[in-house]
């Protein structure tokens, strides 16, 4: 059997039309997605059964005793973390919403150690924003800015922005300009009609002076800026004016690096300087499927979109304080419960070493590091292959995932709510 | 043969690979840690450095060191180096996030030399961090 149009559950583009081919209940072949949505739909090792440390070793045990053990851990801790969210749907995040202001914890998505900073960026400046819809049905130009989807969302440039055909642009590639940004010759480089090489942690630098020149002040712009000629970003700022409907797609480079949320600011600015000679929109190239979708429930939930601390009685949101590495690096969380993310792999080391030291509970279909520093770990269903949800598109299009094949595991949603319910239950008892 | 005969000054950046992407969901497998605990030096360095075809490289500075295999990439210029995201390039990445949350996980000062010592593997890095235990 076929299944049709299955949204893939890996990358911010959320690809709706992936063909999955199931034999006996057992997906057997994937068509259309790439080689990182074909990996995950056909399937990984899995946790077999639930587990709770006893003596030092991960035992298996019942889900009951599982949900036990997770609900006194997050009951009996004075400031609990729930973190992760993004790699499942949006019912699952509602409910570990409600499970943090249950137990007066901080709650927290993977975002703040991906594009948390354009968020607080949009946050400080607003964004023109499009659909990947607009971008593909009409963008002449696009700018890949410390993005290299060609690895990290690698049908994005095919089904959505610099390769792909739409209403208004019929010629595909041929018919659009490419520029891009980065420190390193990417393998998204290499289609580029302009790459621009600048040093590491200068994005902030480049993107004032490409400001500058696009406002007319092109005169005081020095003759080489971060490393760049001035004449290489005259030409970048000339396509860009010269575009009918330009894109910036920004990508961890600005992130992650020298400068953080202000980088993201000074992309948007540029965005918004365009925008007085023709139109240019701005996206951010997020990574996991439903990371947008976390930050959208947080956001009509606590009225913030990430790090919200629900200690206080009413939420409370402080970045560089209510986030989870700094949580965790000041060894201020005294539990943690993670769920669909993987912070053991994708933390800095010191900050993993603070997990160590306290009680964490996974929740997620696969092994991998936070597993060996979890105390219990409870394995549950792939959203968007074994259990349906909604989920948004890098760009806030919600989709609803489906459910390809059955599964023994409890899903995501499930496992928070059973939580929730004995977290609930221990508060009655009190 | 000396642990390390030359060292150079690089800035390391981590980010996401197709092999580390296809891997992800499978981080205890062979082949997460194949695409993962790589380094990709630029062909100048590679040689400076007198890395042997399938060498390996210890990456270090003020936060901690890991040892992975080296590789060429010609995209990338003199004193710029590559890990893929993931625990092996974590280990040189600061706690400090500036204010707002994230650690910079791009353009950190590091050292690399030439090593005999061989890559850990992912149970091997965490180790020494006994788990808490239960409550």
């Amino acid at each position: 059997m076929i299944v049709e149009d299955v949204l893939c559950p890996f990358c911010g583009c959320l690809c709706d039309d992936v063909k999955v081919e199931v034999e006996e209940g057992k997906i057997v072949g994937v068509k259309r997605a790439c080689r990182l949505g074909s990996s995950k739909i056909l399937g990984h090792e899995r946790t077999a059964a639930p587990m709770v440390r006893g003596d030092g070793e991960l035992v298996e045990t019942t889900y009951e005793e599982a949900y036990d053990r997770a609900a006194r851990i997050l009951k009996e801790a004075k400031r609990p973390l729930l973190y992760g969210w993004c790699s499942t749907v949006c019912e699952t995040a509602k409910l570990g919403i409600l499970l943090a202001e249950e137990v007066g914890g901080v709650v927290d998505s993977t975002a703040t150690v991906c594009h948390g900073p354009s968020i607080i960026g949009i946050e400080e400046k607003g964004m023109a924003g499009a659909t990947l819809g607009q971008i593909k049905n009409r963008a002449d130009l696009i700018v890949f800015w410390g993005a290299n989807p060609a690895e990290a969302h690698p049908r994005h440039t095919g089904r959505y922005s610099s390769n792909a055909r739409g209403m208004f642009t019929p010629e595909g590639r041929g018919g659009r300009k490419v520029i891009v940004v980065d420190v390193r010759e990417t393998r998204t480089a290499k289609n580029a009609d302009k790459f621009i090489l600048i040093r590491p942690g200068t994005d902030y630098e480049v993107l004032s002076a490409l400001r500058m020149i696009v406002k007319g002040k092109g005169e005081i712009v020095p003759e080489t800026v971060a490393g760049v000629a001035k004449s290489d970003l005259e030409e970048a700022a000339a396509m860009m004016m010269a575009a009918k409907f330009g894109v910036v797609l920004i990508g961890l480079g600005l992130t992650h690096s020298r400068g953080r949320y202000k980088n993201v600011d000074n992309a948007l600015s540029l965005v918004a300087d365009l925008n007085g000679f023709t139109k240019f929109v701005v996206m951010a190239m997020r990574g996991h499927y439903n990371v947008a979708g976390f930050g959208q429930v947080c956001a009509w939930s606590t009225g913030f979109p990430m790090a919200v601390d629900l200690s206080r009685g009413a939420p409370y949101f402080n970045p560089g304080e209510t986030a989870a590495c700094d949580l965790l690096a000041r060894k201020e969380a005294d539990a943690l419960m993670v769920v669909a993310a993987d912070p053991a792999s994708n933390f800095p080391r010191a900050t993993v070493e603070a997990m160590a030291e306290i009680p964490v509970i996974q929740i997620d279909p696969f092994p991998n590091p936070t597993t060996l520093l979890a105390d219990v770990v409870i394995p549950t269903a792939v959203c968007g292959i074994e259990a349906e949800g909604t989920a948004y598109r890098m760009d806030g299009l919600s989709l609803r995932m489906k459910k390809v094949v059955d599964s023994p595991y409890p899903t995501d949603e499930e496992a928070v709510r059973e939580i929730l319910d004995r977290v609930r239950r221990l508060g009655d008892d009190n | 043969m000396n642990l390390m005969v030359i060292s150079l000054k690089a800035i390391m950046i981590s980010g996401r690979t197709l092999g580390q992407g296809a891997t992800c969901e499978a981080k205890m497998s062979p082949e997460f840690f194949r695409a993962t605990s790589t380094c990709s030096l630029a062909d100048s360095d590679y040689d400076a450095l007198g890395i042997p075809e399938d060498g390996n490289v210890l990456v270090r500075n003020g936060f901690g060191e890991v040892v992975v295999s080296a590789k060429r990439d010609g995209g990338l210029p003199p004193g710029l180096i590559f890990i893929p995201m993931g625990p092996w390039a974590n280990a040189v990445v600061g706690p400090e996030t500036g204010g707002c949350g994230t650690p910079l996980f791009k353009g950190v000062e590091v050292e690399v030399a030439r090593t005999d010592r061989r890559v850990k593997g992912v149970r091997e890095l965490f180790a020494d961090l006994p788990p808490e235990g239960p409550a």
